[in-house]
């Protein structure tokens, strides 16, 4: 078992930090206060081959592996886990579906510009009534002859805002509950597609969240995304994929706060001396780094399972499951070390602290994540 | 357009610390860095090619650890990479460092050589318009913006202490550049993907055949006798003088520690 | 090479319309200095001036030091070429076989220096901060030029024992001149050089005037930065600065307050800069201006107030008022570069 990065995991990482220290670092705090979508910044990860990286060259991707991938989505959440979440979204629920179950044709005409970062990708899943339960689809997809009539309204949707390319599931048999799912790709151009409204959020308020609204949208059948009535799968694959990228996005905030209370502790002195110079202290940074490096063997094993072509749905869902819970331990205890300096918005702290709630909840909360590990133990 | 750049890797001098006991570098831990003036010069290089097409070729002289730096240009999308290694190079000055890069070089096809103005290891700015004289190829130094560039000539914004100049030069030539011609771009996740598998040629002096006495230490016309540290006194006294005293003691720090020139 | 057929030494003059450079000026006045260190030599000081003179520039050199002038007179050479400055020095240093070679490290400098060398076969020392002869050898005139590398973290000691002229380039400003002397003999060698056989394939085509854009403190050699113990008095920081070549920044309560632009604000939600001096004004040393500054080589704090905290991570501390101090020190500086020379 080989713990190390090979040359091209350990130059990729190189390039990420120094992306990640120079490029999304300096607009965190901004992106969060303002609530605005980072569109500059997007702009220039595509530009470096950061918006297709496990995609392969031949469909505009960077040709590098899930492992890789993942380091992207730590790096940058270890300054702004808005960023992350937007690369993840991007990637593991938009790219990756189109990549596994669409058609050489789709693969030409969608995967291509969203891996070179041309589009931007978006994944319609959740309702108002279907969230944890997310076989509750309402959303309808009616076969009119060679197209297919969408009705409904999706809720809670990452990048929704700014997207050019959405995974959508609607049900096209409401006899056959979670067999009558179907995926589909739509280009936000669609007749019948608007965005709605957009939600106000505790933290990564950076990212765009929003309601899609489908009222009569026509779309012709070569969008349905692998068969009709196996949206079901196409979305629990999918969402298997993300949950490495939100356990890496929870990663990076969870080192990110640690380091600033690292940085800050070595410098700020009461009684007379460096608060890094208390017991205290160090046990506390003590105890989550190695819950943070906990976390990324974790997450690090489900990519590298990806990459090999190994089941890893329950290995995603223990990496999500405890990064998630590192992040809020790592945001809590960090911002407690820095007093009330910690809570000003003068450190990113605060920010750090907000952004990693979400973490215990999209893409498959953790409640969810403890029921696939537990299935997997009890089969 | 066929463009050669000399780069070096060397030790983040920003980052190094000083041991004072024994008047040394402490060099462990310190993370080497492509030197920033010679990268600056890259990114002009691929700022040509991105322009006008050009066919880039990275040539550094150092210790088998240099690869790393070359597969990182590959990376940024340089065309060719060769590494200039022997034991026999190692102990340098710039005049045999000189020697060396142009007896390599005057093997190759180029239309311009581009070397950054100094390292941030020597401080010296030599290798460069050595390098020309060896190659009998026309400089220019301080280069801050290529304003044009083809196979006839090339036109450069040169900057001075006070002043600017436009300067022509006919190709081939050498030009040194400062850091500030060019932000460096960043490397490109497919790039690096495949930086690994590409060629860097390793060339010894089984290669160039050069003579023991023009070659490395023995080649060196300087040596360096000796090195020390600077003294800087962490003086924790907070003094209470009175104003004109003030003055002349914070005079007598920077005149001692030589912050401002006599 | 019989290096014992090298003897004197050499200054390299540079001079633009018609007024000698400081740097040179300062050779001068090195190269005296180690003339007299070791008179058994009898070492003769040359000044070397390439281009046109007025009798007023040549007189000027030997007031300043030098006991002859070589003057290689072309008005081409008015206007620097690498390559026919090169080529006439270097047929110059053929003929004459001076033992040492000083040239200011000047952009010019060191333009022309490295490529003298390679010609002349021999070695060369980049921004002396140090010359002296070799202590112990009585009789050798074995230069050991002392300069700085990694960066200012490390110096070294060079010598060039084999190949000669001993060439170095010297920093501008370390120097001392020689305080002028009216009365001092000097003679003076005119030599109208030729250009012809010289390649001069590279021109300069303009000139462009230089302002004093925007900066980036984070490049600074040398800051001046301003707290709320200023005030409204930043204006005599930039007085100091000005007179220091340093630049001007704030800490976060001089930007909230106007005094200071936020792009040359220096902390924990400003900038982090490391240069060689950070003089901290009125700053009382909140752990979020630390985070800014607190690696610059040398830190000189002035205070009102003794238990400041900023007094805890400054090399030297002064309790005072820096509006009062500083300008102080902008007199001192000015009466030291102006004092008789």
């Amino acid at each position: 078992m080989d713990f190390g990065l090979s040359k091209k995991q350990a130059l990729s990482q190189k390039l990420f930090k120094d992306f990640a220290l120079n490029e999304v670092k300096p607009l965190a705090q901004e992106i969060d206060e303002e609530e605005r979508f980072p569109v500059e910044t997007v702009e220039k990860m595509a530009h470096i081959g950061l918006m297709g990286i496990p995609i392969p060259e031949a469909y505009g991707g960077s040709g590098g592996d899930n492992l890789t991938y993942i380091m992207a989505v730590e790096e940058l959440s270890n300054y702004c886990g808005t960023t992350g979440v937007i690369l993840s979204a991007h990637t593991s629920l938009a790219c990756a579906p189109i990549l596994a179950f669409g058609t050489e044709a789709q693969k030409q005409k969608y995967l291509i510009p969203l891996a070179k970062g041309e589009k931007l990708g978006a994944f319609g899943l959740t309702e108002a009534n279907a969230g944890t339960d997310a076989a509750m689809q309402q959303t309808t997809a009616v076969k009119e002859g060679a197209t297919y009539r969408i009705n409904g309204t999706k809720i809670f949707i990452t990048n929704g805002g700014y997207a050019d390319t959405f995974i959508i599931f609607a049900m096209t048999d409401k006899e056959k509950g979670t067999r009558g799912i179907s995926a589909f790709i739509v280009d936000k151009e669609t007749p019948g597609f608007s965005i709605g409204k957009t939600e106000h959020k505790l933290g990564i308020k950076g990212s765009s969240t929003t309601e899609l609204i489908f009222k009569d949208m026509i779309l012709p059948e070569e969008n349905l995304l692998g068969q009709e009535g196996k949206g079901f799968k196409v979305a629990m694959t999918t969402l298997d994929g993300g949950r490495i990228g939100i356990a890496a996005q929870a990663l990076g905030i969870a080192q990110g706060a640690l380091n600033e209370a690292i940085q800050y502790t070595k410098e700020r002195k009461q009684f007379s001396r460096p608060l890094s110079s208390f017991q205290n202290t160090q046990f506390q940074m003590a105890e989550l780094q190695t819950k943070i490096d906990a976390a990324r063997l974790l997450t690090y094993r489900a990519a590298v399972l990806k990459d090999q072509g190994k089941p890893y749905s329950t290995e995603a869902a223990m990496a999500k499951l405890y990064a998630s819970d590192v992040s809020m331990d790592s945001t809590r205890i960090s911002l407690q070390l820095m007093g009330g300096y910690g809570y000003t918005r003068e450190y990113p702290l605060e920010r750090m602290f907000r952004d990693a709630k979400i973490t215990e909840i999209y893409e498959g909360t953790s409640e969810v994540q403890k029921m696939v590990i537990a299935a997997s133990l009890l089969k | 357009m066929n463009i050669i750049v000399l780069l070096k890797q060397v030790p983040d001098t920003t980052e190094m610390k000083v041991d004072k006991e024994k008047g040394t570098l402490i060099r462990a831990g310190v993370p080497t860095i492509t030197n920033p003036d010679d990268l600056a010069g890259f990114e002009a290089a691929l700022r040509i090619k991105d322009a006008q097409g050009a066919k880039i070729t990275c040539v550094t002289m150092g210790p088998p650890q240099a690869e790393n730096m070359l597969r990182e240009l590959y990376a940024m999308g340089a065309d060719e990479c060769v590494l200039i290694s022997d034991g026999k190079f190692g102990g340098a000055d710039t005049w045999a460092t000189s020697n060396t890069l142009g007896a390599y070089l005057a093997t190759l096809d180029y239309d311009l050589i581009i070397a950054g103005r100094q390292a941030i290891d020597g401080d010296t700015a030599q290798v460069g318009p050595q390098v020309a004289e060896k190659l009998s190829l026309p400089q220019i130094t301080y280069v801050e913006e290529i304003r044009s560039i083809n196979k006839e000539k090339i036109q450069v914004k040169k900057a001075l202490e006070n002043r600017y100049e436009i300067i022509e030069a006919k190709m081939p030539c050498l030009i040194t550049t400062l850091g500030s011609i060019a932000k460096p771009r960043y490397m490109h996740v497919r790039e690096i993907q495949k930086a690994f598998d590409k060629e860097i040629p390793v060339i010894t002096n089984e290669h160039l055949k050069l003579l023991p006495e023009d070659i490395g230490l023995k080649g060196s016309p300087t040596k360096v006798k000796r090195t020390f540290t600077k003294e800087v006194h962490k003086n924790s006294d907070v003094l209470t003088l009175d104003p004109r005293a003030a003055a002349k003691k914070i005079l007598d720090v920077l005149l001692d520690n030589q912050y401002i020139g006599k | 090479m019989n290096i014992h057929d090298y003897k004197d030494l050499y200054v390299l003059i540079e001079h633009e319309q018609g007024i000698l450079h400081d740097a040179s000026i300062e050779l001068l006045g090195e190269a005296k200095r180690l003339k007299e260190d070791r008179p058994g030599l009898q070492y003769q000081v040359v000044a070397v001036i390439l281009g046109t003179a007025s009798q007023a520039m040549l007189h000027e050199l030997g007031q300043r030091g030098a006991d002859e002038i070589l003057y290689l007179k072309n008005e081409a050479l008015n206007t620097f070429s690498t390559e026919r400055h090169t080529q006439v020095l270097y047929e110059a240093i053929v003929e004459r076989k001076p033992d040492i070679f000083l040239i200011p490290a000047t952009v010019l400098g060191r333009d022309l220096a490295p490529r003298l060398a390679a010609r002349c076969d021999t070695g060369l020392t980049a921004d002396a901060t140090k010359l002296a002869f070799d202590p112990d050898h009585e009789d050798s005139s074995l230069l050991l030029v002392t300069r700085p590398a990694f960066g200012g973290n490390l110096f070294g000691t060079i010598i060039n024992e084999d190949k000669r002229p001993q060439m170095t380039t010297i920093r501008p400003g370390v120097m001392d001149k020689w305080p002028k002397q009216e009365e001092h003999r000097c003679t003076i060698t005119e030599k109208a050089v030729s250009l012809d056989h010289i390649p001069h394939e590279v021109h300069i085509l303009e000139v462009l005037e230089k302002d004093h854009m925007a900066v980036d403190i984070a490049k600074a050699e040398i800051i001046i930065s301003g707290g709320r113990g200023v005030g409204n008095g930043f204006h005599v920081l930039r007085t100091c600065a000005e007179m220091l070549g340093a630049e001007v920044a704030g800490s976060r309560a001089a930007v909230d307050e106007g005094r200071i632009d936020k792009a040359y604000q220096v902390g924990q939600t400003g900038k982090t800069v490391k240069p060689k001096v950070y003089i901290a004004c009125g700053i009382s040393g909140a752990v979020q201006h630390l985070a800014g500054m607190e690696k610059s080589d040398y830190i000189i704090a002035i205070n009102k107030d003794p238990n400041a905290p900023i007094f805890q991570s400054a090399n030297i501390g002064l309790v005072g008022d820096a509006l009062e101090i500083l300008p102080l020190l902008t007199e001192e500086i000015r009466n030291y570069r102006e004092r008789p020379s």
